[in-house]
């Protein structure tokens, strides 16, 4: 009885060949996932540079990187103390305005709306900053969420100014 | 199956149904017993049959005429519209009979709620035919961002940016979809590649579906088991057949009223605007099937609540045969039953019709409360049902219905009396 409990030596066999037999497919199906990712020349196009010097004041521009909309929007006086104004307590996604732009004037974002993608327009919504069309989310002047169902703020790209016409984004 | 043992006639069929039983099945598919008692509602099977096959050779007809890039997909698309001998009709047939297929799935499905046909023995049959209707959904969305107009780009941006939901690799996972940071050329081409694939797996998985059918065999409208090959059953060739092909031209004659008379009905003016990725247009809907879940989507107030219900809506059909734990099949004995099938129908083409239209005010409002009860319906309902609703007695037979009815026996009757005089008792 005892003995046919007992693993044997065959069974040892069994299991060592069943997992290097599991570790071998998973890294034979690996390559054929990992294709799909962005390639390699989509991942060499991250960054772009901007002239900002024909923005006016409480204009936007609006350029391509990575296959999105950036915003680059030269803000007014008003729009920044609005902005810088809000008590944090009333934010979705709490974020100071001066962590957003490092330029207060300059305010520099991804255009995609943080719930399914669209672009969000500009100079609209209950708060005077963007609206989503596609299914309402309401952003302020600093393109952080106010209402609807986005979950988050609108995305800040990694940028710098390389000098004071020129933005070099990613 | 339960029909005998089949013998072909000659040597030469012997030799070869040996070696390979083509004709047997062949035979079998013919014989296959089904109740006499189907009504029209069971021609949608081989309605659906016919718009797989439509689909897949008007597609691979497509195919030779599209490329799949974004820099000439829309110009693609209008050279088989413009240029291609018939390039038109075939395109148009393509894009309305991914309507028509869908309409016909839906009654389809209606059918098997109404009538119980997912209940015990019949639970892979509505499983098999659940992934059928995913993998259509599926198929139906990539080939409509093929074409690569604004509606095709932003519905495949808002509809791979559901997966963004999913907690921690959400990012990575819709990378992974677009091969790049947005929707862009690596997403058509793979959406092509896909598209072209999944109606192979869907035809595979109907093999299936329709073999999971011929073991117990069908269901029918009275709902209670039937005797195989008793005088209750006929075999479908050429009984069924012929039924099937009635209801098919029926069904042609709307599918080709669209083609020729309303060619883009369906669709959206919008798709004839070659994609932008900076200009949103400003009402995307989703094709009018997809609506009833774009709703649902719409109602949560939450990104990943939205997302969850959505897909939730669908996979809960899946546990519908143990959701629904009433033992008599079809809707016609179960009079409580029967009232909420018609409130979940009008509820979905409710949630429908709110898809279409923006989220706010009254629209959101109803959203919500359709949403909800579309839910009550198979978590709460269903298992109370099971076990409190009275149902209607059960005929022994399922010639009972008709043959006990009092007032059709003496109509009969009397006929049968001017030939046969008084001597009609041999009738019965």
């Amino acid at each position: 009885m005892s003995e046919e409990i007992k693993p044997k030596r065959r069974d040892f066999l069994f299991t060592a060949t069943y997992t290097i037999g599991a570790v071998g497919l998973g890294l034979a199906i690996w390559p054929l996932v990992d294709q799909m990712n962005p390639d390699s020349s989509v991942k060499a196009l991250s960054t772009t540079e901007v002239d900002i010097s024909s923005v006016e004041l409480g204009k936007t521009i609006t350029v391509l990187w990575r296959g999105k909309p950036i915003f680059i929007r030269r803000r007014t006086k008003k729009e920044i103390d609005e902005a810088a104004g809000v008590d944090l307590k009333d934010l979705k996604d709490p974020q100071k305005d001066s962590d957003r732009a490092k330029n207060p004037e300059w305010l520099v974002m991804v255009g995609v709306c943080t719930h399914l993608g669209c672009v969000p327009l500009g100079n609209k919504g209950e708060y005077n900053g963007w609206f989503c069309p596609c299914h309402g989310s309401h952003y302020d002047t600093s393109g952080r969420v106010r209402k609807g169902p986005a979950p988050n703020n609108l995305e800040i790209p990694k940028y710098e100014f390389l000098d004071n016409n020129t933005i070099k984004i990613g | 199956m339960s029909d005998g043992k089949y013998i072909p006639k000659s040597k030469l069929a012997q030799w070869f149904d040996s070696r390979l039983p083509l004709l047997t099945l062949s035979h079998h598919l013919r014989e296959y017993p089904t109740p006499k008692n189907l009504n029209y509602w069971w021609t949608f099977g081989g309605i659906l049959t016919f718009f797989l096959i439509a689909q897949i050779v008007t597609g691979i007809i497509l195919a030779m005429h599209y490329v799949a890039h974004v820099d000439h997909a829309f110009e693609s698309v209008e050279h088989i519209m413009r240029d291609v001998n018939y390039g038109w009709l075939i395109r148009y047939a393509h894009a309305n009979g991914a309507s028509m297929f869908f309409l016909a799935v839906y009654i389809h499905i209606f059918r098997g709620l109404f009538y119980g046909s997912y209940k015990s023995p019949r639970e892979m049959i509505w499983i098999t035919g659940l992934i059928i209707y995913l993998l259509m959904m599926a198929t139906a969305f990539m080939g409509y961002v093929l074409p690569w107009g604004q509606m095709s780009f932003w519905g495949a941006t808002v509809i791979t940016n559901l997966f963004s939901a999913i907690p921690l690799f959400g990012e990575n996972v819709t990378e992974w979809l677009w091969g790049g940071f947005s929707v862009d050329n690596p997403t058509l081409i793979r959406f092509y590649s896909l598209h072209y694939l999944f109606p192979f797996l869907i035809f595979g998985l109907v093999v299936l579906h329709i073999w999971a059918l011929h073991v117990p065999g069908n269901n029918n409208p009275v709902g209670i088991d039937v005797k195989k090959n008793s005088e209750e059953t006929m075999p479908f060739h050429p009984y069924m057949v012929m039924k099937d092909f009635l209801s098919l031209f029926a069904f042609l004659i709307i599918f080709l009223w669209f083609v020729f008379f309303a060619p883009n009905f369906l669709g959206h003016p919008d798709n004839y605007i070659e994609a932008n990725p900076l200009v949103t247009p400003s009402h995307i809907v989703p094709e009018w099937y997809l609506l009833p879940f774009y709703a649902i989507l719409r109602a949560i107030p939450s990104k990943l609540g939205g997302v969850i219900f959505m897909f939730a809506s669908i996979f809960i059909l899946i546990a519908l045969p143990w959701l629904d734990t009433s033992k008599v099949r079809s809707s016609v004995f179960r009079p409580i039953y029967r009232k909420f099938f018609w409130v979940l129908v009008v509820t979905v083409i409710l949630l429908g019709y709110l898809g279409a239209k923006p989220p706010e005010g009254i629209y959101l409002i109803l959203a919500r409360i359709a949403t909800a009860y579309y839910f009550i319906h198979f978590l709460v309902l269903l298992p109370l049902l099971g076990r409190y609703e009275k149902t209607d007695p059960l005929p022994m037979s399922i010639s009972d219905p008709v043959l006990n009815q009092p007032s059709l026996i003496d109509k009969f009757k009397k006929s049968a009396a001017q030939y046969e005089g008084d001597n009609v008792d041999s009738f019965k």
